[in-house]
């Protein structure tokens, strides 16, 4: 101890200086890291604060409510493509969520790691990662050309196959975690299979399984690709009918985005606004519902 | 013999458990509920099967009805004209590959580099997951809006550069046009900002999984903190990160919206970053609403086209990601 401590040149071996190459360049590199880093999220910002200087003069009560305007009209608003959206979106989950939630439930609790669930969760990988917009292609091939229309009904379908993969994938891991304690414990009381499935696991596994959810529809209100392809868009409320076009917020964006009339370009940006508040809220929601145990 | 036997105890407990409020047999109607219950899980999970069977089907069965038609030219041609009835889709094939190519040179670098940055202490681990969270934002924002935000942001920013590097640097392929607003640049750098987050996720889950005890060993020795990370992290997480720059091309290439409202849509390649040009998926999304009978047949086999060259690319990803997960076991 004594020795290490006494001679100035062991001394100052252990200090950083700038001066040395080593130390200057790890000094270098990690300055060069961060601003990368921050300039990553540039873009971020500078979205979001678009959406909010262009779109937020227009945000009024007329807005959400009103119709869509045609070419050159100074008033209107998005109200039929928020309704549009969200009909849209029901419609999938209420087609989406049923297969994603039961392949789950099959995938983490039946399957265990039999052929069958091999082949499920590669089918669910390679759904996740295909191009949103073969979702419209294939809708488009089942529902518009036989149908002969475009259809609120073919954009459901669209978003369903984009929504089935996220749900089931997400929602079988949350049920993994569920401790297999529990799981025995209900078994062991004498409930079935069936019964530990609805009244344990599925309750402890809720949040997580909302989360999924929740991700899972929000982004599905941003997709526009396989909308053009199905669902179209519309000028006026829905009324009910799911065969015909609807409106819809994303359409609604890409179409006025090239407007040549200024009030539609504006309109296309209170939608960016609006579309992107909802998804952010859901966003939000979804990790407010479920901390992942790694972040405890 | 001994079934009657061994029966008569057995029923005779359940004689009694039945009368038992505590513990009893499954009745009936649970058996049913149970087997019911078993069978849906199993039908739905096999139904996430034939949805994808179905996808691949009915986009093989519809464009093989035109490509007989269409003939080997429709690779190799590259004029896509309705009304002529000819379809050619080389040029947004190569627009495909080239844009997604741009994509991934930098928003991959910067992917890596913010993992790099969110992974090896550089923040406090309280930062480190605001800034993971928000990172993850970026990909919540739909790509429409970024299509948007692409037109009147970025395409304004971008044209003072554009003259430029064009007046100065013209004499480079790269820079060989003006830029007359949608095309190559704009809508590559809008594309790597949206598979920046995949990467981002992907390569620091890899640099996570490496055992602290390599990284310590390399700091005992006296390594500073960019020689570990060159030397010590960046090797041995190599195939995660190689991994998430795959899985992020392949997002890259079927990115739809933000390269039809900024790319031009036009049916020609040139290697000007200035130019406007033409992706498969850009096309698809232009022209089907419009498509007549024979123009949705041409569409069908460009949505093939896609398909082959995304489930390709990903399954690549999901390969190298698998060996680096086996890679790493036993080093913990």
């Amino acid at each position: 101890m004594e020795g290490l401590s006494q001679g100035p040149r062991a001394e100052a071996s252990f200090r950083l200086r700038l001066g040395d190459r080593r130390t200057f360049a790890d000094r270098a590199l990690t300055l060069i890291a961060i601003g990368l880093g921050v300039s990553a999220l540039l873009p971020l910002f500078s979205v979001l604060y678009m959406l909010v200087v262009r779109g937020s003069p227009l945000l009024s009560l007329e807005l959400l409510t009103e119709l869509t305007p045609g070419a050159g009209m100074e008033s209107g608003g998005i109200g039929n493509a928020i309704l549009g959206t969200v009909v849209v979106v029901m419609l999938a989950a209420g087609m989406s969520l049923p297969l994603g939630l039961f392949a789950a439930i099959y995938l983490a609790e039946y399957g265990e790691d039999s052929g069958l669930s091999v082949v499920v969760r590669f089918a669910g990988k390679v759904l996740s990662g295909m191009p949103s917009i073969l979702a419209g292609v294939f809708a488009y091939a089942i529902a518009v050309s036989a149908l002969g229309s475009f259809s609120a009904f073919a954009g459901g379908v669209a978003l369903a196959i984009l929504i089935v993969p996220t749900v089931m994938l997400t929602a079988e891991e949350a049920l993994r975690l569920v401790p297999s304690k529990m799981k025995q414990a209900a078994l062991g009381m004498g409930a079935t299979r069936a019964q530990m499935v609805t009244k344990v696991l599925i309750p402890t596994a809720m949040p997580g399984i909302l989360t999924g959810v929740m991700l899972a529809l929000s982004r599905a209100a941003g997709e526009t690709a396989p909308l053009l392809l199905t669902a179209l868009f519309s000028d006026y409320w829905f009324d009910g009918k799911l065969g015909e076009p609807i409106a819809s917020l994303a359409v609604l964006i890409y179409n006025f985005s090239g407007s040549p009339f200024e009030y539609q370009v504006n309109l296309a940006w209170a939608a960016s606004l609006v579309l992107v508040a909802l998804v952010l809220l859901f966003n939000v929601l979804a990790q407010v519902v479920t901390r992942r145990p790694e972040e405890h | 013999m001994a079934q009657p036997a061994t029966k008569q105890p057995v029923s005779g407990l359940s004689e009694a458990s039945r009368r038992s409020p505590i513990a009893r047999p499954p009745d009936a109607w649970q058996g049913a509920f149970e087997r019911a219950f078993r069978w849906t899980a199993c039908g739905l999970a096999a139904g996430v099967v034939l949805l994808l069977a179905g996808v691949v089907f009915e986009v093989v069965r519809r464009a093989g009805g035109s490509m007989g038609k269409l003939g080997f030219a429709f690779l190799t041609d590259s004029v896509w004209d309705a009304n002529g009835d000819r379809f050619g889709i080389l040029p947004s094939i190569v627009g495909t590959l080239y844009t997604s190519a741009l994509a991934l040179l930098i928003g991959g670098g910067l992917g890596v580099t913010t993992a790099i940055v969110l992974s090896q202490g550089f923040l406090p681990r309280r930062a480190e997951l605001v800034m993971k969270n928000v990172i993850e934002l970026l990909a919540a924002i739909p790509s429409v809006v970024y299509g948007l935000w692409g037109i009147y942001v970025l395409i304004p920013a971008l044209r003072p550069i554009a003259d430029l590097l064009h007046e100065k640097l013209g004499f480079l392929p790269l820079f060989s046009t003006k830029l007359s607003g949608p095309g190559i640049l704009p809508a590559s750098l809008v594309l790597s900002i949206m598979i920046l987050p995949t990467v981002t996720a992907i390569a620091r889950e890899g640099m996570v999984a490496v055992p602290r005890r390599l990284a310590a060993a390399a700091y005992g020795l006296g390594a500073t903190r960019w020689e570990v990370i060159f030397r010590v992290i960046l090797p041995t997480a190599r195939g995660g990160i190689f991994g998430a720059l795959v899985l992020g091309f392949g997002r890259a290439l079927g990115e739809t919206m933000a390269l039809a409202m900024l790319v031009g849509n036009t049916n020609r390649f040139g290697w000007s970053l200035l130019s406007p040009g033409n992706t498969l998926s850009a096309l698809l999304a232009n022209h089907f609403p419009e498509a007549g009978e024979v123009e949705v047949g041409a569409l069908m086999c460009a949505a093939l086209v896609l398909l082959l060259i995304t489930l390709a690319v990903n399954a690549l990803g999901s390969l190298i990601m698998r060996r680096a997960r086996r890679g790493l076991t036993g080093l913990g």
